[in-house]
Formats: C-alpha cells, sequence, structure tokens
C-alpha cells in the first residue's frame, strides 16, 4: 500500500513542474499585459509603460522570469495580484472554502438523488419509470448550465419568492468570517436566521452545478447495477429466497458502486477547481470566477498562482481516488504491487 | 446575591432587547453593485468600481462635485486662492472634521494640512515611505500629468495647504476633486508604519466621509455603516451593503425579488420591461461620454481633410442611434457631452449626405478605396455594440464605394494597436473624469496625445491644439469657454472623428428609495440617499 501511495505521489512534482511551465508560457503567450489592462481608454505612455513593466520584473527575459518564479516558488511565495497588490496565497484561501462549500452540496445534492434514480432504472428495466429517469438524466447531461441557472432562478426566487436570487447570505445578517464556511460560521455566529438564510442560498447553486453530475451518476449507477444483476451471485442471493430489496441494496449495489465511486470522486475534483458560469450567475465568490477575472486582467501572479494551486488540488483528490479505489478494491491495490 | 446576579441579567437581556431592537430599526440601502473594487485606497487604482466603494463613500477630497452635478464646490477645503499667474493654489483648510476609527486605530486629532501633504507627497514623492506600498503606482495621478505639474506642496499652518504649480493648468481645481485627491490620515499612516503593516494602510481604510467600511468579504459583499461624526451631517441610511453581483441579468432579478434597492449597469434589452414595472423606478440621464469613429490622420488618404469629410457625410448616424443604443443615445456633433461647460451648439454638423460624400471622395481623388474599421470586442458605457455598429457602417461606407474590413482584437491588444496607430478607422470612445472641456478636447485631440497616446485619429493640428493649449494656461472661466468653443469649430471642419453619439445611463431602483442622483461620471454616491418607511 505504501509503496502504491509512494508510486502515485512521485508522479505529482512532474505534473507540478509541467503546470508551472504552462501557466507560465501560456499567460504570456495571451496579448495585452496587465499594466494595459488597468489602463483602459486612458492608455499609457510608452516611457510609463516601460518604467512599469521594469518596476513588475515584466522586461527581464522570459526564462529569468521563469527562474525567478520557480526559485519564489520554492520558498512557498505565490507572488502578489498586480490588480490587488494582495498575496495570492491569501486570496485563494479567501475564496477556497465558498468553493469547497458548493461543490460538496452540490455533489451531496446529485448522489442523493442520483444513485436512488439509477437504481430504481436499472431494477424497473424496460418500464416507464426507467424511460423517465433516463430521458430526465439526458436532458440534465445536456443542459446549458447558464440556461438552466437562469430559469431556476426565475421560476423559484422572482415568480415564487422561495429561494434568494444569488449571494451567500441575505443582507440583513453581519456574520464573522471564521472558517469561511457560511454554513460553519453562521452557525456559531448569534445571529438568529443566519443559518436558515445560508441554506436557502445554497440551493439553488447546489442543484444548478450538481445537475450534471447527478445525470452522469444516475447513468452510471443504472448500467452498473444492470451489470452486477446478472451476476451469479445476486441470482444465488435470489436463490437464497432474500428479499428483493435486501438483493439489491446489500449484493448488487456495493459491487456496483464501485464505478460509481470512482466517477463521483473525479466530478468532485472538478467541481473543486471552481464552477464558473454557476459562481458567476450566483455571485458565488469561489475560485472559478476569481480565476477567469484573473486572466481578464492579465493578472500573470494570479493566474499562475491560481492555476497551480487548483491543480495540485485536482492531483491531491485524483490521489485520494485513486487511494479509496484500491480500498473499496483490492484486485487493484494487488495488481499494482505485482508490478 | 441572588438579586444582585437577577437583576445583571435582567440587564443584559434588556440590552440584548434593545439591541435586537435597534438593528431592526436600522435602515438598510442594498446596493447591487457590478464588480469586486481592487482595493481601498483609492489613489492606487482606476477603475469606477473602486471608486464607488472607497472615495465615493469613505473619503473626502479638498474640493468635490456638487452631488449629481459637473459643479466643484468646497469639501474638505473650505476656500481657496489662485495667484495671479495661476501658479499658487492656497487653500484654507475645514476645522472640525472628524476621522473614522477601527480595531488598530483610533485618531487622536482632527483633520489638518499634514494630511492634505501626506497624501499628496505618497503620490509624488520617490522618498515618501508610503510611496512603495502596495505595489505603489499611482496611475491616475500620473495620467493626470501631476509629477510634472505639481512643483511643491507645503503646509502654510495647520489650516492652509500651498500648492505650486511648474506652469498655469486650469482645470487644477477640478483634478483635486477627483477620486486619486482623495485625502487620508497622516496620523493613521504613521501608526501603521510603526506597527509594522503598512499594508493594513489600504486594506482597512480610514477616511472623513459619509460611510466607514466595517467588512469586506471578497467577490461577495462590502458592508458600511453610517459616520456618526460627518462633518457634513450624517447620512440618512445607517447601513449600507454592496452585495457584488457581475451578471446584469441577475442583478434585475435581485431587484425583482426585494433583495436590493438599486443596481447599476442594466442590459439595454431590459430597460424597457423594467420602466413597464410599477415596482421600479428608472432614472436615466445622458452621460458625460462619447463614443467615436477616429479615422487615422497618418494613414492615406485620411491625410486628406476632404475625405474625412466624405466619411462624416457617408455614415448614417440616426440609423445607428436607433439600432445599437436602441433609443439610450444622443446622437453627438461635438467631441464634449451637451451637459459640459463651453459645449459650442454652434457648431454646423455634416448631414447624412451619400451622394456629398461620393462628390468630395471625387473631387479627392479617391476611388476603390479598401481601408480597416476597427471594432472593439467588449460592451462599454458609451458603445453598447460595436460589432452590430462597424456592421451598419461597413454598408453605409459602401454606398460611396468605400469597401471596409472590420478587425477586432482581444481588448488589451486592441487598445494598445490602436494607440501604436495600426488602423485606418477605429471605434472607440470616452468617459469624462472631472467635467472640464480639456480633459476631452486635450487629452484626446492634442499633439501631445497624437504619439502612441490616446489621441487615436494621430491628428495634430497646429490651430487646434494652439487653442487648446492656451486655454489650459488660462485660469478666467469665460476666456477659456471661448477657446474651447473656437476650437470645437476646428474639431468640426477638419473632422479627425466621426462623433457618434453620448449614451444615456440608466438607473434602475425600487420606489422606496429617495434622493439618488445620477452622477454624470458615471459614479454612483448614496450620501444623500434615503430610503421610505
Amino acid at each position: 500500500m505504501l509503496k502504491f501511495i509512494f508510486r502515485r505521489a512521485s508522479l505529482v512534482i512532474p505534473t507540478f513542474l509541467g503546470v508551472t511551465l504552462l501557466t507560465f508560457a501560456l499567460v504570456r503567450l495571451v496579448p495585452g499585459d496587465p499594466l494595459e489592462m488597468m489602463a483602459g481608454e486612458r492608455g499609457l505612455t510608452p516611457e510609463r509603460h516601460a518604467e512599469l513593466m521594469a518596476q513588475y520584473g515584466y522586461d527581464r527575459p522570459l526564462l529569468e522570469q521563469y527562474g525567478l518564479y520557480l526559485y519564489e516558488l520554492a520558498g512557498g511565495d505565490f507572488g502578489r495580484s498586480v490588480v490587488t497588490k494582495k498575496p495570492v496565497l491569501q486570496e485563494f484561501f479567501e475564496r477556497f472554502p465558498a468553493t469547497v462549500e458548493l461543490a460538496l452540496c452540490a455533489m451531496i445534492f446529485a448522489v442523493v438523488i442520483g444513485l436512488p434514480m439509477g437504481i430504481l432504472a436499472a431494477v424497473r428495466r424496460g418500464t416507464v419509470l426507467d424511460y423517465a429517469v433516463m430521458g430526465t438524466a439526458v436532458t440534465g447531461f445536456s443542459m446549458p448550465i447558464f440556461w438552466w441557472a437562469l430559469l431556476l432562478v426565475l421560476f423559484f426566487s422572482v415568480n415564487l419568492g422561495w429561494t434568494p436570487v444569488s449571494g451567500r447570505l441575505s443582507a440583513v445578517y453581519w456574520v464573522e468570517a471564521r472558517t469561511g464556511f457560511m454554513l460553519i460560521d453562521s452557525l456559531l455566529s448569534n445571529e438568529k436566521g443566519a443559518f436558515g438564510s445560508a441554506v436557502s442560498h445554497l440551493i439553488l447553486p447546489s442543484v444548478a452545478l450538481g445537475t450534471i453530475p447527478l445525470a452522469i451518476i444516475a447513468r452510471m449507477t443504472r448500467s452498473s447495477m444492470l451489470e452486477v444483476l446478472n451476476e451469479d451471485y445476486v441470482r444465488t442471493a435470489r436463490a437464497k429466497g432474500l428479499s428483493p430489496f435486501r438483493v439489491v441494496t446489500v449484493h448488487a449495489l456495493r459491487n456496483a458502486l464501485i464505478p460509481v465511486v470512482t466517477v463521483v470522486g473525479l466530478a468532485t475534483g472538478i467541481l473543486l477547481a471552481g464552477a464558473i458560469l454557476t459562481e458567476t450567475i450566483f455571485s458565488w465568490p469561489g475560485i472559478g470566477k476569481w480565476l477567469i477575472e484573473a486572466v481578464r486582467r492579465r493578472d500573470y501572479p494570479t493566474v499562475q498562482g491560481g492555476v497551480l494551486l487548483v491543480a495540485t488540488i485536482i492531483m491531491l483528490v485524483n490521489l485520494l481516488v485513486d487511494l479509496l479505489y484500491g480500498v473499496i478494491n483490492p484486485r487493484i491495490r494487488h495488481a499494482s504491487e505485482r508490478t | 446575591m441572588h438579586s444582585r446576579l437577577f437583576t445583571l441579567a435582567a440587564g443584559a437581556a434588556l440590552t440584548l432587547v434593545l439591541a435586537t431592537a435597534q438593528a431592526q430599526a436600522d435602515k438598510t440601502l442594498v446596493y447591487c453593485s457590478e464588480g469586486s473594487p481592487e482595493g481601498f485606497y483609492p489613489a492606487l487604482y482606476t477603475s469606477g468600481t473602486t471608486f464607488d466603494a472607497t472615495s465615493r463613500a469613505i473619503y473626502n477630497k479638498l474640493v468635490e462635485f456638487d452631488r449629481g452635478t459637473t459643479q466643484v464646490v468646497p469639501a474638505l477645503a473650505e476656500s481657496w486662492d489662485i495667484s495671479d499667474d495661476g501658479l499658487e493654489y492656497t487653500f484654507h483648510l475645514r476645522s472640525g472634521v472628524k476621522f473614522q476609527s477601527n480595531d488598530a486605530f483610533t485618531p487622536t486629532r482632527d483633520f489638518n494640512a499634514d494630511d492634505v501633504v501626506f497624501t499628496f507627497m505618497r503620490q509624488l514623492d520617490p522618498e515618501n515611505p508610503y510611496h512603495g506600498v502596495s505595489g505603489g503606482s499611482y496611475e491616475y495621478f500620473n495620467g493626470m500629468d501631476m509629477p510634472n505639474i505639481i512643483k511643491s506642496i507645503e503646509k502654510v499652518d495647520d489650516m492652509t495647504v500651498k500648492f505650486t504649480l511648474n506652469q498655469p493648468e486650469a482645470p487644477m481645481i477640478a483634478d483635486l476633486a477627483m477620486d486619486f485627491a482623495s485625502i487620508a490620515s497622516a496620523e493613521y499612516a504613521d501608526a501603521m508604519l510603526e506597527a509594522g503593516t503598512p499594508d493594513a494602510f489600504d486594506q482597512n481604510p480610514i477616511g472623513t466621509g459619509p460611510f466607514q467600511m466595517v467588512r469586506y468579504v471578497p467577490d461577495e459583499r462590502i458592508d458600511y455603516v453610517a459616520f456618526d461624526d460627518y462633518w457634513a451631517g450624517r447620512a440618512a441610511i445607517d447601513r449600507l451593503v454592496f452585495l457584488i453581483t457581475i451578471d446584469a441579468t441577475q442583478r434585475y432579478n435581485k431587484l425583482l425579488a426585494g433583495e436590493c434597492h438599486i443596481m447599476p449597469y442594466p442590459n439595454p434589452a431590459d430597460v424597457e420591461a423594467m420602466m413597464a414595472n410599477p415596482d421600479i423606478t428608472v432614472m436615466e440621464q445622458a452621460g458625460l461620454n462619447i463614443g467615436y469613429l477616429a479615422m487615422n490622420t497618418e494613414h492615406a488618404p485620411f491625410d486628406d481633410v476632404r475625405v474625412r469629410q466624405a466619411v462624416s457625410m457617408a455614415i448614417d448616424r440616426d440609423a445607428i442611434i436607433e439600432a445599437v443604443y436602441q433609443g439610450a443615445g444622443v446622437k453627438a456633433k461635438n467631441p464634449i457631452p451637451p451637459t459640459m461647460w463651453s459645449y459650442n451648439d454652434a457648431v454646423v454638423d455634416y448631414e447624412y449626405d451619400p451622394e456629398g460624400a461620393k462628390a468630395l471622395l471625387d473631387e479627392a481623388g479617391v476611388s476603390d478605396l479598401k481601408v480597416t474599421l476597427w471594432a472593439m470586442p467588449v460592451q462599454r458605457p458609451y458603445n453598447p455594440n460595436a460589432a452590430r455598429m462597424a456592421e451598419l457602417m461597413q454598408a453605409d461606407l459602401a454606398e460611396v464605394g468605400i469597401t471596409a474590413e472590420i478587425v477586432t482584437y482581444e481588448w488589451g491588444e486592441y487598445l494598445e494597436r490602436s494607440s501604436k496607430g495600426e488602423h485606418d478607422m477605429v471605434l472607440l470612445g470616452w468617459t469624462g473624469d472631472n467635467g472640464d472641456p480639456d480633459n476631452f478636447l486635450y487629452v484626446l485631440l492634442s499633439c501631445a496625445a497624437a504619439n502612441d497616446g490616446p489621441n487615436r485619429a494621430r491628428w495634430c493640428n497646429e490651430e487646434f491644439d494652439n487653442l487648446v493649449t492656451q486655454a489650459k494656461q488660462v485660469s478666467d472661466i469665460a476666456e477659456r469657454t471661448a477657446l474651447y468653443e473656437q476650437a470645437q469649430v476646428v474639431f468640426k471642419e477638419q473632422a479627425p472623428w466621426v462623433t457618434i453619439a453620448h449614451s444615456v445611463v440608466f438607473m434602475p431602483m425600487t420606489n422606496n428609495v429617495q434622493n439618488y442622483l445620477i452622477d454624470p461620471f458615471g459614479g454612483h454616491v448614496f450620501y444623500g440617499v434615503d430610503l421610505a418607511e
């Protein structure tokens, strides 16, 4: 097991270097620089532009800039945003909890609804129920998120007034940001009603963000269940006279879950990288929106640092999924140990 | 003992009840803002979004624009004298002005001359300990040419400050009403420097303004409370909340759902529905801006004035305003908007006349002309849809025998390449900074701006340049007005731009918002605004 972890972890360093090189190069290949973007129509005189480029060190040879960047990274320094002048690491951690909170809630929504949908469709294969579930899943999967989210808002928030339009908390509450997770912070604060407000603000974004993973999970569960339901051990369990419910939930589901867990893990990793559309529509202060804004403004340090941090998180989550997979399915673990 | 405890508990409970009641009675104005501020010290930044959240709420300037107008009125300076040669500006400061406080700092003195000197020396003097803090670039201060204009700033006494200039600069007073000139506390700066946290000075702002910032959650919200000791009187509302909402459709939805009271920048397509909604009031006002088409006078045949005039006659601007601005635009004939002083209404505009244009082109010996027509990739306050506008112009130009190829680049590159003059014709625009005609006519059209500067026509006309340079150096308004009026005549005759339109600004709000005034500079100011019960 240790060897397995070691092998997987050793891949992290080259990937890490690759990411730094790629973001460093890509963000500089895009025309325009942060100083011009800030000046807008007003413009900068060529002298002032040169002066500022020198001040930020952007006039030096690219190789030297890259070397310096790596050197600073090695010391844990991600640099400062050209726009806000704040350390990139601080800006990242100010936003990351919001992204995690939304990603987890969206995933919980997707699993809680998607899993039973998939099981039902498999068990009632070929019935109206099956077609209904699969129809919903295909629709969900191909739904343009932007449109879907706005539709949800128009119906539930504007017409019915059940949920808030956007944001994380109603303007009437003041909650101290202790952990950055609004659900926890609102519970810790002594503002009555803040927790309820935080929950209600999470509903629509979670549904919007969770819709595609839900569809994937439902389809995955269904096909995986169908496969397992034809296995000999399931027939044996049935023959033993076990109740159909027990056969499905205990004998079939446990084995059918293995591919589903992988999918859930990978999808969570992707969600943790920030959901640009959902965050934009729901004014959710997460890292997806932050990174897009940084690209738009050519904020080199933020793009470099932010992408690197996101890549690190995805690598960590993937590692975790691999390990978890190994735990659920010993054959994988053993296979890797043999090679 | 028991009874004492009881009394304490009862007292505490009562306080809590009162505090809760107080909290409920608070008047909270919620503004759905369009983006996050870049920071909280305005001189470091250039975006209106940042100014709304900082200089227009937290800080004051020596002089300010009277709310809703471009008129300069006294603020932290009660009065000022200008020497006859126009080189010395002496400001007499207001006494009894209090600074705000926060957890890390409580002021021990009122506002005085030290604060004024510190504010400007930070930006001017590279030796100032704060000059390099937070990146230390002061683009507005530099952009307005302050380092060359200001020779020195001296404290005469506690309540008097003298600015000495290198050359006469008539727009100086208007310049000092701009956001970069927001006055900060020198005492707070010293305290933060001593504590080893100069960054905190820029991130946790302390000003003399009507609202005090209490918390900022990046990309989510900014909370302010009314500053009780505000020198001009406490704000009518108790709390001000900026809920940061990037998407314009969602800002509208939030307004409909009652989650905010005011929103900026509605989608042009939504305005009609908003106006029809009895629960929403939509205010509108012509903006202090201009959208134009600049012809590169260094590229033949646009060096020929007849060709430029022909283009001005070939383009049907009424159709453009109808199709692109959807009614939210006023046809422009001068480079400055009609609300600005010295606007010359006597200037005769070019009428839409394709036949006349053809005749002029023939006269200039131009035929089969092929040009590039640049269209901005982004929506700007002065031009809601440049791509559509370029298509209409392309069709109009084809009518008179000019083949225009539409070119566009990503925004940053667009600005850079057009300032270097790679275009034949470019669509762009401008929003005023200080209400002074100099800010349009000199900044955008002088010879100094023609060499890789904001003068996209790269047009350098001696007569025009003399007029606008001279108007910078005299301080008499009547004299300046005459010079600018003449400059507009020269501009129109020489036609370096096709002046397209001044756009109209819309501000939708709920019906209970009272006394809101649209800021001609495109800012959003909440002092003076009230909420009906």
